[in-house]
C-alpha cells in the first residue's frame, strides 16, 4: 500500500516545507505526548497503588478509630471510601484521642472469642521511633515497632531464621527482637548466627538493648519509598519488639487500629460489616470518636478504579488534541492540494493514475501524522517516566497503548488524508495544467 | 501513427447553447513526421492538443494511435496512453520544483512501473542526450529556462513515446534559446524517428517543421503534407469538405 516510491516523494514534499511540516506535526505531537504521559503516569500510580494495598494484604480488615466529624459528614461513595483508606494508611487518624476512645486489650480479646470462626489473625502495632542499631562501626538504620505475634501471619513476614515475637514475649514484655536480613548482613559479619545476639539500638540518646530472636526478609513495597535518595546501605528496615514492651513507655495503653485477617473461603465484604457493628457498639455513646472499619479489597477496587477512571478521563481529553491535530493535518493537505495543482496535472499527463496521486498525499498524510505520532510517542514516555519519578513510584509503559498509539496516528493519517487526497486525485488534468 | 477520423468536440453552456470546439476533424501523421500545428488563440488548437495527447476525449468521431482506439478508453487507460505513448513538452516546462532534474525525467517512467535501477539508467542517458548530463542533480530553480525545457524535452522521451507532443515549447524562452530547443526536436526527429507534433503561433518556428497543419475555428483550413513527399502528388485535405490534389512543390 505505502509503496517506497511513496514514502520518497512524502520525505522530498516535506523537506521542501520543513517549518510547515514540523508544525503540522505539532499537533500530533502534543496529542500522542499527552496521552502516552497521562496513561503511564496513571498506570504506575495505580500498579503502585494496588502492590501497596496488596502488601497490606487483601483479606485484611482495618479497624481505625477517627474523629466522628461533621466535617466529614457522611459523603457517599468513594469520598468516604477513601478518607477510611486514607486514615488506613496512616496508622490510624487517632491523634488526641484518650486511652478510654482508643480498642482495648479487652475489647480484642471479647472479639477474639465472638470471631474465632471467621477470624485468622489479629495484628497490632505501634511506631516506636526510629533510629540506629550499631555495633562499634558497623550500623544499620532502623525503624521500630511494637507488634504482637499476629502481626507476622498478617502482614505476611518472611521469616527467615529464629522465631517471631510469641505469646511469652508478649506476656512478659521481653527485650527481644526480630530483625530484618539487611540488618544481620550490616551488623553482623563473617557469618556470625544473629539469633541469641544482643543488639544495641540507639534512639535519640538512649540506649536499648534487645535479643535478637528472629529474621525475616525484607522486601521493599512502600509506595513512597525513596529508594534512589538513600543508599542500599542505609535503607531502613523494620524492627519488631513485643508491643507490651513498647507500651511500657507509652501513655496510652489501648490501640487506634488493629488489623484482622479473615480466614480463606470468608465473605470478607459480610466479615467486615459484622466486625463494623461489634466495634461500633462501643462507641455508641462517644461523642467524639467511632471505629471505622474497611476491608482492602474494597479499597484497592475502589481505589484503582477511581484512578483508572480519572486517567482515562484525562487521556480523552488528551486524545482531543489528537483529533484537533488531525484536522490540522487534513487543513494543511488541502493547501498543498491546492498548491500542488499544476504538479497534479504534470504528474496525470506523465501517465499517473488517480490512485497513484491518491497514495501520493494519503502516504504524506500518514507520514506526517506517524512521524509526529513517534515523535509524541518518545516524548509521551519521557513525561511518564519524568512524571512517575516525580511521584516516586516505578515507571509503567504498556506496549499495547504505544502500539495503539503507532496505529492511530497512521489511522489519522489515513482518516484526515484521505479527503484531500481523493481531492487531488479526481482533479481534471487539463484543468490542472491550466491552473496558475 | 495517428488517425483522426470526423473528429467533434463539442461543450454544452446550457441548452440550446452549443459550442462545438472542434468540426469534422480528419487527419493522418505518420510514424516520424515533424508537424506543426498552427492556428490563432480560440482556433481550437489546444482542445485538438489535449484529445490527441489522451487528457480528453472526443465527443464525437475516431482517434486511433498506433493501432489502438483511444477514443473509446477509460481514464485509466487514458492514464496509461499518455504515460506510455505520449510525451508531453509544455510551454512552462512543468518540472516538480522540489526533485532534481535526474528525478523528474525518471516520473514518467515511475508511473510506467519500471524498476529503480533501469530508471535511472534511461534517465542519465536522455539528459546526456540533450546536453544536460552535467546538471543532472540540479533542481529546477537552478536551472535556466532553456535547461528546464531541455530537461522536459528528457523527460518526455523517456518512455520511448510514439508521439511528443510539445505546447508552445519556446514560449517562454529567447529567440536564441528557442532555436537551440528546436534543434534538439529536430534531432531527436531526425535521429530518433520521432513523430512530433508541435503547436505554436509562430510561423517562424512552424517553417522549420516538415508539415503544417493550420486550423481555424475547429476546423483545419490547410495541410501542406510532409516535405518528405516533395515532387509527388499529394492528397490535401482541407478540413472544410474540399479535397484537392497537387504537387508538393516545398
Amino acid at each position: 500500500m505505502f509503496n517506497i516510491e511513496n514514502i520518497l516523494l512524502a520525505i522530498e514534499s516535506l523537506r521542501a516545507n520543513k517549518m510547515r511540516a514540523l508544525l503540522t506535526m505539532l499537533g500530533i505531537i502534543i496529542g500522542v505526548a499527552s496521552v502516552i504521559g497521562i496513561i503511564s503516569v496513571g498506570n504506575s500510580l495505580t500498579s503502585s497503588l494496588s502492590t501497596q494495598l496488596q502488601s497490606i494484604g487483601t483479606n485484611n480488615i482495618m479497624v481505625t478509630v477517627r474523629q466522628k466529624d461533621d466535617q466529614y459528614a457522611k459523603a457517599p461513595g468513594a469520598m468516604e471510601d477513601n478518607r477510611s483508606l486514607m486514615t488506613a494508611m496512616n496508622g490510624g487518624g487517632a491523634n488526641g484521642a484518650t486511652d478510654k476512645d482508643l480498642i482495648s486489650m479487652e475489647m480484642l480479646q471479647n472479639f477474639e472469642t465472638d470471631f474465632k470462626d471467621s477470624v485468622s489473625a489479629i495484628s497490632l502495632s505501634e511506631a516506636a521511633g526510629s533510629g540506629q542499631v550499631k555495633d562499634g562501626r558497623l550500623y544499620a538504620n532502623v525503624s521500630a515497632s511494637g507488634v504482637n505475634p499476629g502481626y507476622m501471619t498478617v502482614n505476611n513476614l518472611d521469616l527467615l531464621q529464629g522465631r517471631f515475637i510469641n505469646d511469652r514475649d508478649m506476656a512478659g514484655s521481653k527485650s527481644v527482637c526480630v530483625v530484618s536480613d539487611k540488618l544481620v548482613n550490616n551488623i553482623f559479619k563473617g557469618g556470625v548466627d544473629p539469633i541469641g545476639q544482643e543488639v544495641k539500638y540507639y534512639e535519640a540518646g538512649t540506649i536499648k538493648t534487645y535479643t535478637i530472636v528472629g529474621v525475616y526478609k525484607y522486601s521493599d513495597t512502600s509506595m513512597f519509598s525513596n529508594a534512589s535518595s538513600s543508599s542500599e546501605k542505609d535503607t531502613q528496615t523494620a524492627l519488631y519488639i513485643p508491643i507490651t514492651l513498647e507500651k511500657q513507655n507509652s501513655d496510652k495503653q489501648n490501640f487506634p487500629a488493629v488489623t484482622v485477617m479473615s480466614k480463606t473461603g470468608i465473605d470478607t465484604e459480610k466479615l467486615t460489616s459484622d466486625i463494623d457493628r461489634y466495634f461500633s457498639k462501643y462507641y455508641v455513646r462517644n461523642a467524639k470518636w467511632e471505629a471505622a472499619v474497611i476491608n482492602m479489597s474494597t479499597q484497592l477496587a475502589t481505589a484503582t478504579s477511581m484512578l483508572s477512571t480519572v486517567s482515562m478521563a484525562v487521556a480523552v481529553i488528551a486524545a482531543i488534541s489528537l483529533l484537533v491535530g488531525g484536522i490540522g493535518v487534513m487543513n494543511i493537505m488541502l493547501v498543498s492540494v491546492t498548491e500542488r495543482t499544476r504538479e497534479i496535472g504534470t504528474r496525470k499527463a506523465l501517465g499517473a493514475k488517480n490512485y497513484h496521486i491518491r497514495m501520493q498525499f494519503v502516504t504524506e498524510a500518514v507520514f506526517i501524522s506517524l512521524a509526529g505520532g513517534l515523535i509524541g510517542l518518545v516524548i509521551g514516555l519521557l513525561l511518564g517516566f519524568v512524571g512517575s519519578s516525580l511521584l516516586g513510584t516505578a515507571p509503567s509503559f504498556s506496549i499495547p497503548v504505544i502500539l495503539l498509539t503507532i496505529l492511530f496516528s497512521m489511522g489519522i493519517g489515513v482518516f484526515f488524508g484521505y479527503y484531500p487526497a481523493n481531492k487531488a486525485a479526481k482533479l481534471d488534468p487539463i484543468e490542472a495544467l491550466r491552473y496558475e | 501513427m495517428i488517425t483522426v477520423r470526423n473528429l467533434e468536440k463539442r461543450y454544452f453552456i446550457g441548452t440550446p447553447n452549443e459550442i462545438k470546439v472542434l468540426d469534422d476533424i480528419n487527419l493522418k501523421i505518420e510514424d516520424g513526421e515533424f508537424v506543426a500545428l498552427v492556428g490563432a488563440s480560440g482556433s481550437g488548437k489546444s482542445t485538438f492538443m489535449n484529445i490527441i495527447g489522451a487528457l480528453d476525449k472526443p465527443t464525437s468521431g475516431e482517434y486511433t494511435l498506433d493501432g489502438e482506439l483511444v477514443h473509446k478508453m477509460t481514464q485509466n487507460e487514458l492514464s496509461d496512453v499518455r504515460g506510455k505513448k505520449i510525451g508531453f513538452v509544455f510551454q512552462s516546462f512543468n518540472l516538480i520544483g522540489r526533485s532534481n532534474s535526474l528525478k523528474n525525467v525518471e516520473l514518467p517512467m515511475l508511473y510506467g512501473g519500471i524498476p529503480a535501477h533501469e530508471r535511472k539508467r534511461r534517465a542519465k542517458e536522455l539528459l546526456e542526450l540533450v546536453g544536460m548530463g552535467e546538471r543532472m542533480h540540479h533542481l529546477p530553480n537552478q536551472l535556466s529556462g532553456g535547461q528546464k525545457q531541455r530537461v522536459a524535452i528528457a523527460r518526455s522521451l523517456v518512455n520511448n513515446p510514439s508521439i511528443i507532443l510539445a505546447d508552445e515549447p519556446t514560449g517562454a524562452l529567447d529567440s536564441v534559446t528557442g532555436n537551440m530547443v528546436m534543434d534538439i526536436f529536430l534531432k531527436v526527429n531526425k535521429e530518433q524517428n520521432k513523430t512530433i507534433l508541435l503547436v505554436t503561433h509562430s510561423m517562424e518556428l512552424a517553417q522549420m517543421t516538415q508539415r503544417i497543419i493550420t486550423i481555424k475555428d475547429g476546423r483545419i483550413i490547410s495541410d501542406t503534407g510532409t516535405r518528405r513527399d516533395s515532387g509527388k502528388n499529394i492528397k490535401i485535405d482541407y478540413g472544410n469538405g474540399l479535397e484537392g490534389e497537387m504537387t508538393c512543390s516545398i
